[in-house]
């Protein structure tokens, strides 16, 4: 892409970005009071991941079912409480023997 | 003051190594969306996270406006305000306003979760030696990703392209299981961006939109069902 097209977005993503993490962090001291507010910040990031992941992680590798047992694993992995690197280097081995026995049958 | 910046660069390797491979597929994707290996390279080095990163490319390959981009990044990234929020509690008293606002560009989750999960006060040298290395590690994968990333074979890219969202079901299935609350907004979302994705109207709404959408109405819906007390929201992460 031009970087005359692409130096707008690069500037937005990196200016809101940067504003939301570094002005609270900055400026507040005091804790949120309304329990609506406090309630609805807890879930986002669970909300954001969990609606990221479903169902892109379909569509990511090149076949479908090849998707369905990365998630299939990273479940059953971050279900036993696996760390980060294990869940999503295993999720990709998932994608890669499912791909290579799809390919061979 | 050098053994507190040395402790933290250490505490960060581990966010480091991960960050690298999630990172990888995060250039071989964005190379895949028509950008240059140096325009994925300064996204990461600028923004410095997963989820928006991605969202944030998937706009520019949609060729998406600059309010829909903005939008995506104040709503995937809204929780680090209330990392960031949560964490100035556990600041040592030597950490200025000027500082704070340097260090305020490098709380990520996992950041976050390091020096919240200190038992100390968390100091500028410490804080700046936790955020070098996991920076590190993000910039040198998406620029590998993205020079090398098309030199695999494409069964290896297939497989590297899961790699972000096996990170992502690992930090929210873990405290499905504790929360029957997370749970339903979990799956509250997850059904609502399959109805994005799949529904004949739904379907045409652009997808940095349906993702601002799903996870609104989904930790709206959530916030209204079961409200959290105090102890709880502390310990989001």
């Amino acid at each position: 892409m031009s970087f005359e097209k692409f130096l707008p977005y690069l500037a937005v993503m990196a200016v809101v970005t940067y504003l939301i993490r570094a002005v609270p962090f900055a400026l507040f001291s005091k804790q949120i009071k309304s329990r609506f507010a406090k309630s609805f910040l807890y879930y986002v990031p669970y909300a954001v991941l969990a609606v990221m992941t479903v169902p892109e992680i379909f569509f990511s590798p090149d076949m479908i079912i090849a998707g369905v047992a990365a998630l299939a694993v990273a479940v059953l992995l971050a279900y036993k409480e696996r760390g980060l690197l294990t869940v999503a280097m295993c999720c990709s081995a998932a994608v890669f023997v499912t791909e290579l026995i799809a390919k061979h049958i | 003051m050098k053994g507190r910046f040395l402790s933290g660069m250490r505490d960060g390797i581990p966010i480091a190594l991960g960050y690298l491979s999630v990172s990888f597929t995060f250039g071989i994707k964005a190379v895949n969306d028509g950008l240059f290996w140096w325009e994925a390279l300064l996204i990461s080095m600028t923004n410095l996270t997963s989820a928006g990163q991605l969202a944030g490319i998937s706009v520019i390959a949609a060729g998406g406006s600059l309010v829909e981009i903005a939008m995506t990044q104040i709503i995937i990234n809204m929780r680090y305000a209330l990392m960031s929020l949560s964490l100035t509690q556990k600041l040592d008293k030597h950490f200025t306003k000027g500082k704070r606002w340097l260090a305020g560009f490098g709380i990520t989750d996992e950041i976050f979760a390091v020096a919240s999960g200190r038992l100390c006060d968390v100091t500028v040298s410490y804080m700046a030696g936790l955020i070098t290395t996991p920076f590190v590690g993000w910039s040198l994968g998406t620029a590998l990703g993205a020079l090398a990333g098309n030199v695999l074979p494409p069964s290896v890219q297939s497989a590297l392209s899961v790699a972000i969202y096996g990170m992502f079901v690992a930090i929210f299935v873990p405290p499905m299981k504790k929360h029957k609350s997370i749970f339903f907004v979990v799956m509250l979302g997850i059904a609502l961006s399959c109805c994005f994705k799949w529904l004949p109207l739904l379907g045409r709404v652009s997808s940095g939109f349906a993702i601002i959408i799903c996870t609104v109405i989904a930790a709206a819906v959530g916030a209204v069902v079961f409200p959290v007390d105090d102890a709880e929201s502390e310990g989001a992460a």
